[in-house]
């Protein structure tokens, strides 16, 4: 009864530590614009926000530009 | 711009490629745009990454008007991160893959920066000997 209760909740822990490890690999990065300042503050911005919407498409740009270039040897 | 500024700018990119392996290109550049050295083959993709990152600069510098401007930024996407880094004169733009490593990848473009803005080592003249002199 005692070995049947243990590899129970072996599997439960089995199938919540697998759950949480698909979901971390799998979760959708959203763009992120962190910006630092001068004065040592720093401020981030989200997908969504007019700020991260401003920045993101010339941030687009510069991975084009840089992956249709190959490195100099 | 000045050969040596070029081939000071070469000399830290080409060090900055060796310390890192997270930046998978980067340009220097400078107040005006123009491209001091690169990592890319391609000039006017060097010249595009360079003009992004001057744009990025400007454009996230417009959203604070009072206090110190901003001195770098990182754009995070899933296919990629951008990286810029302020200088006065010199600014670098970078690319990363997917998540890297922010704070090792600031300290080596920062490192970048002050190498390429470093004064090359004076370059000793042969003295001639003096029975030459003399002759």
């Amino acid at each position: 009864m005692k070995r049947k209760l243990l590899a129970l909740l072996g599997f439960g822990t089995g199938i919540f530590a697998g759950s949480v490890a698909y979901r971390r690999s799998f979760a959708r990065r959203r763009d992120r614009v962190d910006v630092y300042f001068g004065d040592g503050s720093m401020v981030s911005f989200v997908e969504g926000s007019p700020e991260a919407d401003t920045l993101i498409p010339v941030a687009r740009e510069a991975l084009a530009a840089a992956h249709r270039s190959p490195r100099r040897t | 711009m000045l050969a040596s500024e070029t081939v000071d700018a070469a000399q830290a990119l080409a060090d900055l490629t060796e310390i890192s392996s997270q930046i998978e290109a980067a340009v220097l550049f400078d107040e005006g745009g123009a491209v001091l050295g690169s990592t890319l083959a391609d000039d006017q993709a060097a010249q595009a990454l360079a003009r992004a990152g001057a744009e990025l600069l400007e454009r996230a510098g417009d959203f604070r008007s009072d206090g110190d401007g901003v001195t770098q930024l990182e754009a995070s996407t899933p296919e990629g991160s951008v990286f810029v880094v302020g200088g006065d004169p010199r600014r670098i733009a970078a690319t990363t893959g997917p998540a890297p490593t922010v704070g090792l990848v600031f300290y080596d473009l920062k490192s970048c920066l002050r190498g390429a803005a470093e004064e090359p080592p004076p370059t000793k003249r042969p003295r001639r000997k003096k029975a030459e002199d003399e002759a």
